[in-house]
C-alpha cells in the first residue's frame, strides 16, 4: 500500500459521502418502518441486516478511495470478467427469492452479482470509451461493446431480472452516448429491435408482460395487477404535506403495498413524511447527482469522467424509474431506490461506486 | 511495472465530453423537477382525497345487530331466545381473485358455487366493502376449517351474530311468527333498515318488530389489506330489543297442541275478562328456527307448496262455515226481538218444507217439541230455520256482529280476516242479486254464505260468558326494557257491547251449559271433573246438503267440527273454540273431547309444575 499523500486528505471529498449517509440513514428508518409490526419487541431483523451492509459499504466506500483509481482502468476486463463469472454461476449454485434465482449464498450472507454487474459495465465502458483517440463514429466501433453489454444484460435477464437488465441496458447506452457514439447509430440499431420486438413480447414472462401492460391503463383491473400501482399512488398521496408520522403509515403497515421494504420503499417514506419529506429526500438526490456532475467534469482524465458519469446515471435511472413507478408514471419494474432499498449488495455496490467517484475528486491534481 | 503503470498520458478532457456531462446535470434537475411536480399533484392537490382513499382503505363499518327482544309466556318461560350463531361473510373488495375464493369456499361448504355465486350478486343496496352472509349458521367444524384456511380465502370471515332460536320448536309457531333477512323492498319500505338485517316476517315478530328488533351499534374496525381485523378503533354498542311477556300459557299450549294431534285446525283460549290469548294453535305447524337460520330453498318451496298450508294461522287467517255454534248469536238475536220467548215451542218432525225444498234437520227422527234451552241443547236446526226465517237475514246479521262476526277481532296478528256475515246488502253488492228467503234458513243454522274465523268464534264464547262485553284479543301483556323495567303494560280493551239483556244471555248461556252437561247435550265429551262447562257443538257441511254424506267420501269434502266453551260455567274465566277441519265427524265427537282436555287441565293443571290460578298476582321472572 502506497503511502498517503498529504494532497489525498486536502482534497478529500466531504459532501459526496455526507449526502448520500444522510440518504442512507433515512433508509434505514423506513425500512425499520416498513417491516415493524406492532408484535414486535425489538427492532426490525432486516432494518439491522441493512446497518450492517451499511458498515460494510462504508468500509467498501473507503477502501475504493485508498487507490488510484486509474488501477482499475488496467483492470477493467478483469472486473468484468469476475462478474460475468459470477452470474454463470447463479443459475447453476444460485438460491432462489421471489420467484427467481438472483442470489449467492456465502453462509449467512447472501449476494446478489447483478449488483455488481451493474458497477462493472461502468468500469468497462469508462475504460472502453476513455481509449480511443477520437469520438467513436464508426458502428464497427461499437458492436462489440454492445456485445459485451449483451452478454450480462442477458444473464440477468434471464434470472429473471428485468430491472436489473434494463437498468444495465440504459445505464450502457447512456455512457455511449456520452463517450462519443452518435445517436443515429442507436437509431439505426433500434430499427430491427422494433421489428423483433413481438417476439420479444414472447419471451418475456407473463407477469413482466403484465406490468407493462398495467401501466398503460392501472385503472382497468384495480384489484388485479393494477393494484399495486394504484395503492401506491394513495400511499404516496395520503402522506399529504406532513406525513402520517414514523411508523404511522396505514398503507405500509396493513399490507396494501406490495415490496414495501425493496422496491416501494418511496411509498412508505412518502406516506409517513409527507410532501415535505419527500421533497427533501428528492433534493438530496438532486445534491448527489449535481455533486457528480462536479466530479466528472473536473476528473483529470476521460476514464475519470466517464466513471463518474456511470455511477450517476447508475443513481439518475434508478431514482427517476423508482419514484415514477411508485407516483404511478411508469410501469412496475423492479428496479430499487438508491441508498434506501432493503439490499445488501446493491447498497455494497453503490458505496462503492461513491467511493470511486470520491477517488477520482481526490486525485484531480494528481499527475 | 512501474513505468508501464501510466502508459496513457493523461490529458485535458475534451470540451464536448464536458459539455454532455453538464448537460447530464441539466437533464437530472429536470426530471427532479418533475417528480416533484408529481409528488405536488399527488400530496399537496390530490392529498386529501388521497388520504381519505387510504382511510376508505383499512377503515370499514361494520353493523353490529342488536339481539332482538325476548319473548316469555304468561308465567315467565322463554318461548324466543337468542343464540350465538356463525356466518360466513365476504367482502368482495377484499378478494383478490373471486372465482378461486367462490370455488374453494364452495367446497368448505360443501355446496354449489353457483349459489354461492348468487348470493354475492343479489344485494343491490350494499355499501363498498360490506361484508355478504354468504352462508349462515355454519357447522363448527366448518369455522375451524375456514379459519385455518384464512390466508388462502382474502375477504372471507366468520362472524358472530345472535340467532333468534324457538326453544319449543314449531310450539305456537303461528302467533310467534318467523324471521328472516329484509328483501329488497322491505329495505325500502324501513329506511332504518339495513340489507342482511333481521326483521320479523310473521306473527308478532313482524307486528312487534319495532319493540323487539332494538338499536343495530356499529364498530368502525382497521383491516389490513387482506381484509382481516387488525382492531377496533370506534364502537357503539348495541341496544337489545324489549322483551315481551304474553298472554299466552306455555303449559295449556303444549296440552292443546298435543289434544289436536294430527288434526289440521285450530284452537284459541281467551280470558272473557279481558280478552287475553291464553292458548293459540293452528295445525299443521312449521319449524320457524328453519327460518332463524335461512331458509334454504327447497325447504321454502315445500312449505310454499304444501296443499294444507303450514304457514297460515287458521285462528285468525282461516275462514270457515261455523256450523250449529252459529245459533248462539242467532239464539240472542231471537230472543232480543222477541221473535220466541223461553217458554215458546216449535215442533220438529225432523225437516222443514220451504217452497219447493225440505229443510232437513240433523236428527232426521226430529227433536219433536222445542224451545229456545232444548234448541241450543239439541242443536235443533228446525227450531233456527223456522226462528230465522222470521228473524230474517238483516237482523241475524245485525246480531251476530254485536258479538264480534264479520269483521277483525282486532286482533296484533298480519292479514286477520273478516270472515262473512251476508245480509241483503251484502248479496246485492257481491251479486248483484235479491236476497230470497230460503237462504235465510241456511245462514240461521250458520250455513251458506256464512264464514268466520276460530279466534272470532272464541270472541263470540267469551262474549257471552262475560255477559255481554266484547274485548279485543290480545297476547302480550307486558312490554320489559331490557334491563327488566316495565315499558308498558297493555290495558284490556273494549271494542263493543253486545247490548242486548241480561236476561238474553242467561237464556243462552242455561242452553250451552246443558249441551255439556246435560245428560241429552250434544257436547258431553267436553266435560271436566269437578267444574260446570258450557259450550256448544258444531258440524259444519264443506259441500250442500244435497251432496253426499259429510262423514266419508274424499278427505275435502268432510265436514268440519266446531266447539266452543267457556267455563267455569257460573263465573267463566277461559272461554275456547276449538275447528278441527274436515274432521269426518260431528263438534260433539272429535271438537269437544279436545276442548275437554285442555280445560282438564286449565283447571286441574294436568301437565307441568302447579301455578296459580289468579293470573293478576303473577309476575313473570325473567
Amino acid at each position: 500500500m502506497p503511502a498517503i499523500d498529504r494532497r489525498l486528505l486536502t482534497h478529500f471529498e466531504w459532501l459526496l459521502p455526507l449526502l448520500v449517509l444522510a440518504v442512507a440513514a433515512t433508509g434505514i428508518l423506513t425500512i425499520y418502518s416498513a417491516t415493524w409490526t406492532p408484535a414486535m419487541t425489538g427492532p426490525p431483523a432486516l432494518a439491522m441486516r441493512q446497518l450492517g451492509w451499511l458498515g460494510a459499504g462504508v468500509v467498501a466506500m473507503l477502501l475504493a478511495t485508498s487507490f488510484d483509481y486509474r488501477r482499475l482502468d488496467h483492470r477493467a476486463y478483469l472486473v468484468y470478467g469476475l462478474c460475468v463469472a459470477a452470474l454463470v454461476a447463479v443459475p447453476l449454485m444460485g438460491t432462489v427469492g421471489g420467484g427467481s434465482r438472483r442470489w449467492l449464498r456465502f453462509g449467512s450472507i447472501a449476494i446478489q452479482p447483478s449488483e455488481f454487474m451493474k458497477l462493472a459495465v461502468v468500469v468497462l465502458l469508462a475504460h472502453y470509451f476513455a481509449r480511443s483517440e477520437r469520438d467513436h463514429h464508426s458502428l464497427l466501433q461499437v458492436v462489440p461493446v454492445l456485445i459485451l453489454i449483451a452478454v450480462p444484460a442477458g444473464l440477468v435477464l434471464g434470472q429473471p431480472d428485468l430491472g436489473s437488465a434494463a437498468l444495465i441496458g440504459v445505464v450502457s447506452l447512456s455512457l455511449m452516448l456520452l463517450g462519443g457514439v452518435r445517436l443515429r447509430w442507436f437509431v439505426l440499431l433500434a430499427l430491427p429491435l422494433l421489428a423483433v420486438a413481438p417476439f420479444l413480447w414472447g419471451f418475456l414472462k407473463a407477469y413482466q408482460q403484465q406490468r407493462i401492460l398495467m401501466f398503460l391503463d392501472p385503472t382497468k383491473d384495480p384489484l388485479g395487477a393494477g393494484y399495486h400501482i394504484i395503492q401506491s399512488t394513495i400511499a404516496v398521496g395520503s402522506g399529504m404535506i406532513w406525513g402520517k408520522g414514523w411508523l404511522q403509515g396505514t398503507q405500509n403497515h396493513l399490507d396494501f403495498l406490495p415490496e414495501e421494504h425493496t422496491d416501494f420503499i418511496f411509498s412508505v417514506f412518502a406516506e409517513e413524511r409527507g410532501f415535505a419529506g419527500s421533497c427533501t429526500l428528492m433534493l438530496l438526490y438532486l445534491a448527489i447527482m449535481l455533486r457528480l456532475v462536479v466530479i466528472a467534469v473536473r476528473a483529470r482524465d476521460r476514464f475519470g469522467l466517464l466513471l463518474v458519469s456511470g455511477v450517476l446515471g447508475t443513481i439518475f435511472w434508478q431514482v427517476v424509474v423508482n419514484i415514477g413507478m411508485t407516483t404511478g408514471l411508469m410501469p412496475v419494474v423492479g428496479i430499487t431506490l438508491p441508498f434506501m432499498s432493503y439490499g445488501g449488495s446493491s447498497l455494497l455496490c453503490l458505496l462503492v461506486g461513491i467511493g470511486l467517484a470520491m477517488n477520482v475528486s481526490m486525485r484531480r491534481f494528481l499527475f | 511495472m512501474a513505468f508501464r503503470r501510466f502508459r496513457v498520458v493523461p490529458r485535458e478532457v475534451p470540451p464536448a465530453l464536458v459539455r454532455r456531462v453538464v448537460l447530464v446535470g441539466v437533464v437530472a434537475a429536470i426530471c427532479v423537477a418533475l417528480l416533484i411536480a408529481r409528488l405536488w399533484f399527488l400530496q399537496i392537490i390530490r392529498g386529501s382525497d388521497m388520504r381519505a382513499t387510504s382511510e376508505n382503505n383499512r377503515i370499514r363499518l361494520t353493523r353490529l345487530p342488536a339481539a332482538r327482544g325476548l319473548v316469555y309466556d304468561r308465567f315467565g318461560d322463554l318461548l324466543v331466545d337468542n343464540r350465538p350463531s356463525f356466518d360466513v361473510v365476504l367482502v368482495p373488495e377484499d378478494t383478490r381473485d373471486r372465482p378461486q375464493t367462490l370455488a374453494m369456499l364452495a367446497r368448505h361448504l360443501d355446496e354449489p358455487g353457483e349459489d354461492l355465486d348468487r348470493r354475492i350478486r343479489a344485494p343491490s343496496r350494499r355499501p363498498p366493502y360490506a361484508g355478504i352472509i354468504v352462508e349462515r349458521d355454519v357447522e363448527w367444524d366448518d369455522v375451524v376449517a375456514l379459519e385455518t384456511h384464512q390466508l388462502d380465502l382474502p375477504g372471507v370471515s366468520i362472524q358472530v351474530q345472535p340467532r333468534r332460536s324457538y326453544p319449543y320448536g314449531p310450539l305456537a309457531s303461528h302467533l310467534l311468527g318467523y324471521v328472516g333477512e329484509a328483501s329488497d323492498r322491505e329495505l325500502v319500505d324501513d329506511p332504518r333498515r339495513r340489507p342482511g338485517d333481521i326483521i320479523g316476517k310473521g306473527g308478532l315478530e313482524r307486528v312487534w318488530d319495532d319493540e323487539l328488533r332494538g338499536t343495530a351499534g356499529g364498530q368502525q374496525v382497521e383491516v389490513d389489506a387482506l381484509g382481516r381485523r387488525v382492531r377496533v378503533l370506534e364502537e357503539v354498542p348495541d341496544v337489545p330489543g324489549d322483551t315481551l311477556v304474553l298472554t299466552i300459557d306455555r303449559d295449556l299450549q303444549t296440552v292443546a297442541e298435543r289434544a289436536m294431534a294430527d288434526h289440521r285446525g285450530a284452537f284459541v283460549a281467551l280470558d272473557p275478562r279481558n280478552g287475553e290469548i291464553l292458548v293459540m294453535v293452528s295445525k299443521p305447524a312449521y319449524d320457524p328456527n328453519l327460518f332463524a337460520r335461512g331458509i334454504r330453498a327447497a325447504e321454502w318451496h315445500e312449505l310454499i307448496a304444501d296443499t294444507w298450508k303450514p304457514l297460515t294461522n287458521r285462528a285468525t287467517q282461516g275462514t270457515f262455515a261455523p256450523g250449529s255454534i252459529f245459533k248462539v248469536a242467532v239464539a240472542a238475536g231471537l230472543l232480543a226481538e222477541h221473535v220466541v220467548t223461553p217458554q215458546s215451542h216449535v215442533f220438529c218432525p225432523g225437516g222443514t218444507q220451504f217452497g219447493n225444498r225440505w229443510f232437513r234437520c240433523w236428527n232426521r227422527n226430529g227433536h219433536g217439541s222445542v224451545d229456545l234451552h232444548m234448541g241450543i241443547m239439541q242443536s235443533c236446526d228446525v227450531y233456527f230455520y223456522l226462528g230465522g226465517q222470521r228473524l230474517g237475514v238483516d237482523r241475524i246479521a245485525e246480531y251476530v256482529r254485536r258479538f264480534g262476526l264479520g269483521f277483525p277481532t282486532g286482533v296484533a296478528l298480519p292479514h286477520e280476516a273478516a270472515g262473512t256475515i251476508p245480509d241483503s246488502d251484502w248479496k246485492r253488492r257481491r251479486f248483484d242479486a235479491p236476497w230470497y228467503p230460503g237462504e235465510t234458513l241456511s245462514v240461521a243454522i250458520g250455513q251458506g254464505y256464512v264464514t268466520v274465523t276460530p279466534l272470532q268464534m272464541a270472541t263470540v264464547a267469551a262474549t257471552i260468558a262475560n255477559g255481554g262485553t266484547r274485548y279485543r284479543p290480545q297476547y302480550v301483556k307486558r312490554i320489559e326494557a331490557p334491563d327488566g323495567s316495565v315499558r308498558r303494560e297493555m290495558a284490556p280493551e273494549v271494542l263493543g257491547f253486545a247490548d242486548v239483556d241480561a236476561s238474553v244471555l242467561d237464556h243462552v248461556r242455561s242452553g250451552m251449559r246443558d249441551v255439556v252437561m246435560n245428560e241429552r247435550g250434544t257436547g258431553r265429551r267436553a266435560r271436566v271433573p269437578g267444574i260446570a262447562v258450557a259450550g256448544k257443538t258444531g258440524t259444519a257441511q264443506v259441500v250442500s246438503l244435497s251432496e253426499a254424506s259429510g262423514k266419508g267420501g274424499r278427505e275435502r269434502t268432510r265436514d268440519h267440527a266446531w266447539f266452543i266453551a267457556y267455563a267455569p260455567a257460573d263465573a267463566p274465566t277461559i272461554a275456547v273454540a276449538c275447528l278441527v277441519e274436515h274432521a269426518g265427524g260431528g263438534g260433539g265427537a272429535i271438537a269437544a273431547p279436545i276442548v275437554g282436555e285442555v280445560l282438564a287441565h286449565y283447571f286441574h293443571r294436568t301437565l307441568g309444575p302447579e301455578r296459580p290460578l289468579d293470573r293478576e298476582t303473577v309476575h313473570a321472572s325473567n
